[in-house]
């Protein structure tokens, strides 16, 4: 019992910032039921073939469209069969795959390419803000879904040609946001310090700018994950994304619509997976920009 | 004011040209253009006659130069597929979009608006939670996936109303409500901050302290310079949406511009798909510069940005 010392020789130690941010972090609903869900799922993509009961491209036609277990199915395919006779539950799980693959893929390259450019122009100002600026207005203004459509359907819808669609379509929010954290920081005294001292700007950005903009960099690449994830979905429904047999959730949809007249139940699980790993991702991003920067809450 | 709009207005071009110009270089995407159009069994001597008929043997930026060219005069040449004039093909399917446009974002509007005041009025609340709940579910949820559940409650269900088509208003109630959906938690959430803003400034204390009436007090006082940035942020969610109703147009079989977008591109016509592409940008464009000249007008602070 030695660690109990007298409370008034004790030094009286603050609360550093990394455990203030775990105490915030831990008093957070959205960010635990949020980082919960979407760590479930994650396992659940990374282990799909030890969880699928059956192989998700395996066709049988007598037992196609079997209900589910609550609708009166039995436990050998517990969400039912699709129209091909695939089980429903395993082609749900390797769909989490497809989705959180392109997902976080796709942030990642839009995360690049967008930091790059809105670190540049909020740090230059100038005409290289100017100019990315400009850049930004030109993304907005053309219509996502719009443009990635018509990419696929000229290169072909691949996995790849998907990821590369959505990742050089989705930079906008995170040069946006980059750009104003960048403009702010490089505001701040150290950065003159650091100038004075004769640190290079390379050196400046990487070791003063970047840590400090860290935080809203990784609440925008999971908000942008959501984003990307949706978008795929939408592409891969209208026909023009991720390409059969693979399981995607957003192809699911479209698969089960032709029968949603009867089967209604094709249609709303998919999506309803889709929406809880929106959900959940958004509630993640949300958390953590909460918990990162609880001056901007809003 | 008019150095603001002039110089908001060359930018607005400028960026219109830049937008032109990707859509069109989306043509030569696939390589050749001349093969993409003849199909795959197409001979060699098929793929050069299209070459020459529809002039790819010459260089892209002669090509360019007279597609924009008449792209300004409002020729967007000829469809491949229905082969009627682009332009023709697409004024008649973009009464259907804006339409729809309209309907959505008045729906946004209408319901986005009085939640945002009432989570403002009492933060915290029910119906604060509610608000915040809706925003965030809304920002998460598959719009064509929430059409088909409104189809499969509303036309397999109830049988009350029509799953597709466009005939009637009744066909555009759910549509409506899945577009509009779209834009609805960022006007709600902008209400909330912009009436929790206003809310707790001096000239509202004021206005209570001189025995103003509370009804008078939000709506007179509050809501009236809360709403102004909803106002520019409605124009710019109604440029998005527009180009979002491609979605929503292929799931209830709508035939408004979006659904041409959709066909058209399933269908390699490009001509179609180009002009389409440009069109949705210049209704973004031009929103937007509606947005930041309203936004002048209203707040003269704006007007050096």
């Amino acid at each position: 019992m030695s660690d109990i010392t007298d409370p008034l020789t004790q030094e009286f130690q603050a609360p550093s910032p990394r455990e203030m941010l775990k105490q915030r972090a831990k008093g957070h609903l959205g960010l635990l039921t949020g980082l919960g869900i979407v760590g479930l799922l994650a396992l659940v993509a990374i282990f799909a073939p030890l969880l699928a009961p059956h192989d998700p491209y395996a066709q049988s036609l007598m037992t196609r469209m079997e209900p589910p277990v609550f609708l009166g199915g039995d436990w050998d395919h517990p969400l039912g069969t699709d129209h091909l006779g695939r089980d429903y539950l395993s082609r749900l799980i390797y769909g989490a795959r497809v989705s959180l693959m392109i997902g976080a893929i796709a942030a990642l390259i839009s995360g690049v390419i967008g930091t790059t450019m809105g670190v540049a122009a909020g740090y230059f100002g100038g005409k290289v803000d100017a100019f990315v600026t400009f850049l930004i207005n030109v993304r907005l203004a053309m219509p996502v879904v719009l443009v990635a459509l018509a990419v696929v359907a000229i290169l072909g819808g691949s996995l790849t040609v998907v990821i590369c669609v959505l990742g050089l379509l989705l930079w906008d929010r995170f040069a946006v946001v980059m750009r104003a954290s960048t403009l702010q920081i490089s505001r701040r005294d150290y950065i003159a310090a650091a100038r004075a001292v004769g640190a290079s700007t390379p050196r400046i950005l990487l070791t003063e700018i970047m840590p400090n903009i860290f935080n809203n960099l990784i609440v925008v690449i999971t908000l942008e994950m959501a984003h990307a994830i949706l978008l795929e979905a939408t592409l891969s429904f209208l026909g023009l994304g991720v390409q059969p047999p693979t399981p995607s959730w957003g192809l699911m949809v479209s698969e089960g619509k032709n029968m949603m007249l009867f089967e209604p139940w094709l249609v709303l699980i998919p999506g309803a997976v889709l929406f809880v790993l929106v959900l959940a991702i958004n509630l993640m991003g949300d958390g953590l920009r909460d918990v990162t920067a609880p001056e901007n809450r809003s | 004011m008019l150095p603001f709009i002039l110089k908001r207005l060359g930018l607005a071009l400028l960026v219109a040209f830049t937008v032109s110009f990707i859509s069109f270089s989306l043509l030569f995407l696939s390589g050749d253009p001349a093969a993409a159009l003849a199909g795959e069994t197409a001979s060699g001597e098929d793929i050069e006659a299209i070459r020459t008929l529809y002039g790819f043997d010459r260089p892209m930026m002669v090509q360019y130069g007279e597609w924009l060219f008449s792209a300004v005069r409002g020729d967007f040449g000829e469809s491949y597929y229905f082969k009627l004039p682009v332009a023709s093909l697409i004024t008649d399917r973009l009464q259907v979009t804006m339409l729809l446009g309209l309907c959505g974002i008045t729906f946004a509007l209408l319901t986005a608006v009085p939640l945002g005041v009432a989570a403002a009025i009492r933060p915290n609340s029910m119906i604060d939670r509610l608000a915040l709940f809706l925003s965030v579910a809304g920002q998460a949820l598959p719009s064509f996936w929430f059409g088909l559940i409104l189809i499969v409650l509303f036309s397999i269900k109830f049988q009350i109303l029509p799953p597709s088509g466009a005939e009637s208003w009744r066909h555009f109630v759910m549509p409506t409500i899945v577009l509009g959906y779209y834009a609805m938690p960022a006007i709600m959430r902008l209400t909330r901050a912009g009436m929790l803003d206003v809310l707790n400034s001096d000239y509202i204390r004021t206005a209570r302290a001189k025995g103003a009436g509370e009804g008078r007090v939000l709506f007179k006082h509050a809501l009236r310079n809360a709403i102004i940035p909803v106002v520019s942020l409605a124009a710019v969610q109604m440029g998005f949406m527009l180009g979002g109703s491609i979605v929503v147009e292929s799931v209830f079989a709508l035939h408004g511009a979006g659904y041409l977008a959709w066909e058209s591109i399933a269908r390699n016509d490009l001509p179609t798909v180009q002009a389409l592409i440009l069109i949705f940008s210049m209704f973004y464009i031009t929103f937007t510069f509606l947005a930041d000249v309203l936004n002048a007008w209203l707040d003269p602070r704006m007007r050096s940005a």
